[in-house]
């Protein structure tokens, strides 16, 4: 990463530079640690190396671009945010969620200690001025999901362009309706911001390239039933990863090459591990970049991770909007009851009740013929730790065996983290 | 020349235990401390020693993985977790076993057993040592008592009163300040090894305790707490409640029953 040459644009972002420069060297080592000691990695992993290695150069100069031609930048912290409605509206959509304990002391000065380790970090991050993703953002989109947050946002609110988005509780009619109207509230919000009318044109075409991004992450976590398994975990973390902040049509074609390269894998039976290696799948919370510590304790145990049902995951992926609705549909209200539909099959832990959560993870777990399943939770994550009992029942149900594990993005407890995990994968032999 | 001999080594955080079998013998059983210096602690107890098989447990079971180039000993080190070793040590020891709980030094283990030995479900604590031989260490001398006495102690008391901390620090502010209201000392150390007992009863039920269940690693040979335990779970001592004779020793013992099964 050649960090002089984007130094003015840091700058001018008001970033931290001295402490921004810290930042990317403890993630440059420690993807160097976690990512480039792997072996037999896909081809296509050049193009992850890549875009994370620019992640704070390249991608960034990108937005900054588009700001200049007079596009707006809309950050989110939930999948909840529909981000088709942003790209109608010609924004650019990044997701925001932050991985790694910098900031945390600043971060604890607006929010209790005992918030999540993703809450504090991106708190962290503003406050630290070390994010030029969220630096570049005109307007951050918040939604009442977990306490957490829904607090947060209001202590956060006061440093940025704060739009909170209410998300129901349950998922009956009434909350069909109020989400329904939240995403209107969304879009009309949009149009002040940018100006533009979002119609039914645009809003096909931006339902069009997040289905379609959708759709090769679903081709991904389809491929990934294959033994020998043919991406790391870590691998396919990352693109879920990146899925978040990469220009969604551009990640499209890369991922749908890098499917074209492991389908070719699978038919001369490679893989990154061999066969017959244990087979797990995570459960839980999302695993912002760069938290990649849990996976990179699996995969150094000898196992290899086959599923993340998480929001940077299948929680995200599953469902796509329904593409024959959206193309009969003449009207806006049409489109936008699709949208609605689709986003309230979302399986989030702050729901009640979630039972369909727990058809998701067995199902999840039979498709990609995980042996077993870790249960993440954050540290302090209340909706995440109470699901983890009932979790742990279905999949008893189902047969599969699951590890529960409670932690956040410190690395004092990654010894007991590999016991745990390694005696979790003894029992499976 | 003897038979084969499979040595299993146990590095734990307190201390480092070595099981040496030969022909399914137990023919060598040594500890010492771990110190700061633990691999030359492993070199002492495995210098001198002709082993044809070996496996590594504990804490710090990694570490052992180039000590048997170092010493010249023609072997691999296989490597195995506390879980596997000491469910292994305990099916051997008592092959009607369907729990084992491990307190050692620095943490506390309920694992349950499947009918042959192999390891079901597991809790382990987390993060610290509350609860664990380093708290009853760390409390013992709060009294001025070796810890091998403190469970002998503990038993003159009649009345145990409520200790609601199980964090090591707290505790002993807990402890003093029941000192300071005149609890006879003895009650205060009766209820600190009750409050292990109680940590240790919701760790047992959570992976769904059975009996026997095996009582092993170094806090096994307190007696206030096997008794307390014993009342705790109405379980019979040596039927359901059952403890090795050299509990510490069990970890290094399922190394070394692993390091056998290899070719
Ligand atoms: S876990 Fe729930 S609140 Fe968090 S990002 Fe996912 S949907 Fe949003
Ligand atoms: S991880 Fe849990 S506590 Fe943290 S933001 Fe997500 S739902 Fe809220």
């Amino acid at each position: 990463m050649s960090n002089a040459a984007y130094k003015e644009m840091w700058e001018k972002l008001d970033l931290d530079v001295p402490a921004h420069d810290a930042l990317l060297e403890v993630l440059g080592k420690f993807y160097g640690d976690i990512y480039m000691s792997q072996q037999g990695r896909l081809q296509g992993a050049e193009y992850l190396d890549f875009v994370l290695s620019e992640v704070h150069g390249l991608r960034i100069k990108e937005i900054q671009d588009a700001k200049a031609q007079g596009r707006k930048v809309v950050g989110s912290f939930c999948v909840f945010v529909p981000e088709e409605l942003t790209l109608a509206a010609d924004a650019v959509h990044v997701g925001l969620c932050a991985g790694a304990d910098a900031g945390k002391e600043a971060a604890e000065r607006i929010v209790p200690r005992n918030t999540c380790a993703l809450i504090k970090s991106f708190v962290g991050f503003k406050l630290a001025k070390i994010c030029p993703f969220t630096e570049s953002c005109d307007m951050i989109v918040g939604e009442t999901t977990c306490d957490g947050k829904k607090k947060a946002y209001e202590a956060f609110g006061e440093y940025v362009n704060m739009y909170v988005m209410e998300v129901p509780q349950c998922k009956n009619a009434s909350d069909r309706d109020l989400f329904k109207s939240e995403i209107l509230r969304y879009k009309a919000e949009l149009e002040t911001l940018t100006g533009k009318t979002i119609g039914v044109e645009e809003l096909k075409r931006g339902i069009g390239i997040v289905n379609a991004k959708r759709k090769a992450l679903q081709r991904l976590t389809a491929l990934r039933a294959a033994d020998p398994a043919p991406i790391s975990g870590r691998d396919a973390l990352l693109i879920n990863q990146i899925s978040f902040y990469d220009d969604p049509v551009r990640f499209t074609a890369k991922i749908n090459e890098l499917c074209d390269e492991i389908e070719k894998r699978i038919a001369t039976g490679e893989g990154v591990a061999p066969k017959g290696t244990p087979r797990l799948m995570l459960a839980g919370c999302p695993m912002a970049v760069p938290n990649w510590k849990l996976p990179y304790v699996i995969e150094s145990a000898g196992a290899v991770i086959v599923g993340e049902e998480s929001c940077i995951g299948t929680r995200n992926t599953r469902d796509l909007v329904d593409e024959e609705a959206v193309a009969k549909a003449t009207t806006m209200d049409e489109l936008v009851d699709a949208l609605t539909d689709r986003y309230m099959r979302i399986d989030c832990a702050c729901f009640t009740p979630n039972d369909e959560r727990l058809d998701n993870v067995t199902a999840l777990a039979r498709d990609v013929k995980a042996q077993g399943v870790i249960h993440y939770s954050l540290l302090f994550c209340q909706p995440y730790a109470h699901e983890t009992f009932k979790v742990d029942k279905a999949l008893a149900a189902a047969g599969v065996p699951m590890l529960a594990i409670e932690t956040d993005y410190g690395m004092e407890d990654v010894e007991q983290l590999k016991t745990r995990v390694q005696a979790f994968i003894e029992t499976l032999e | 020349m003897g038979g084969e001999r499979s040595a299993g080594i146990d590095i734990g955080s307190r201390s480092i235990e070595l099981v040496l079998l030969e022909d399914g013998e137990m023919v060598v059983s040594r500890r010492l401390p771990t110190t700061f210096d633990p691999l030359r602690q492993c070199r002492t107890l495995l210098s001198g020693q002709r082993i044809s098989r070996m496996a590594a447990t504990g804490y710090g079971r990694e570490l052992a993985a180039g000590l048997a180039g170092e010493l010249g000993l023609p072997v691999t080190v296989e490597r195995i977790t506390e879980i596997k070793a000491h469910a292994l040590g305990a099916y051997a020891r008592f092959p009607q076993a369907r729990t084992v709980l491990d307190i050692g030094g620095q943490d506390t283990k309920a694992i349950a057993l499947s009918g042959g030995g192999k390891a079901l479900k597991f809790e382990m604590n987390d993060r610290c040592a509350a609860g664990t031989g380093k708290f009853l260490e760390y409390t013992a001398g709060v009294f001025q008592i070796p810890v091998e006495e403190f469970g002998n102690y503990a038993l003159e008391g009649d009345e145990a009163p409520v200790i609601n901390s199980m964090c090591t620090v707290f505790a002993e502010t807990e402890a003093t300040s029941l000192m300071a209201r005149g609890v006879k000392p003895q009650n205060i150390a009766l209820g600190l090894h009750d409050a292990i007992v109680k940590r240790t009863v919701n760790m047992l039920n959570r992976v769904g305790l059975a009996f026997p269940l095996v009582f092993a690693g170094g806090v096994a040979n307190n007696p206030c707490v096997r008794e307390l335990l014993a009342k705790a779970l109405s379980a019979a001592p040596g039927e359901e409640l059952l403890t090795p004779p050299d509990p510490d020793m069990n970890g290094a013992l399922g190394a070394a029953l692993w390091a056998a099964r290899q070719d």
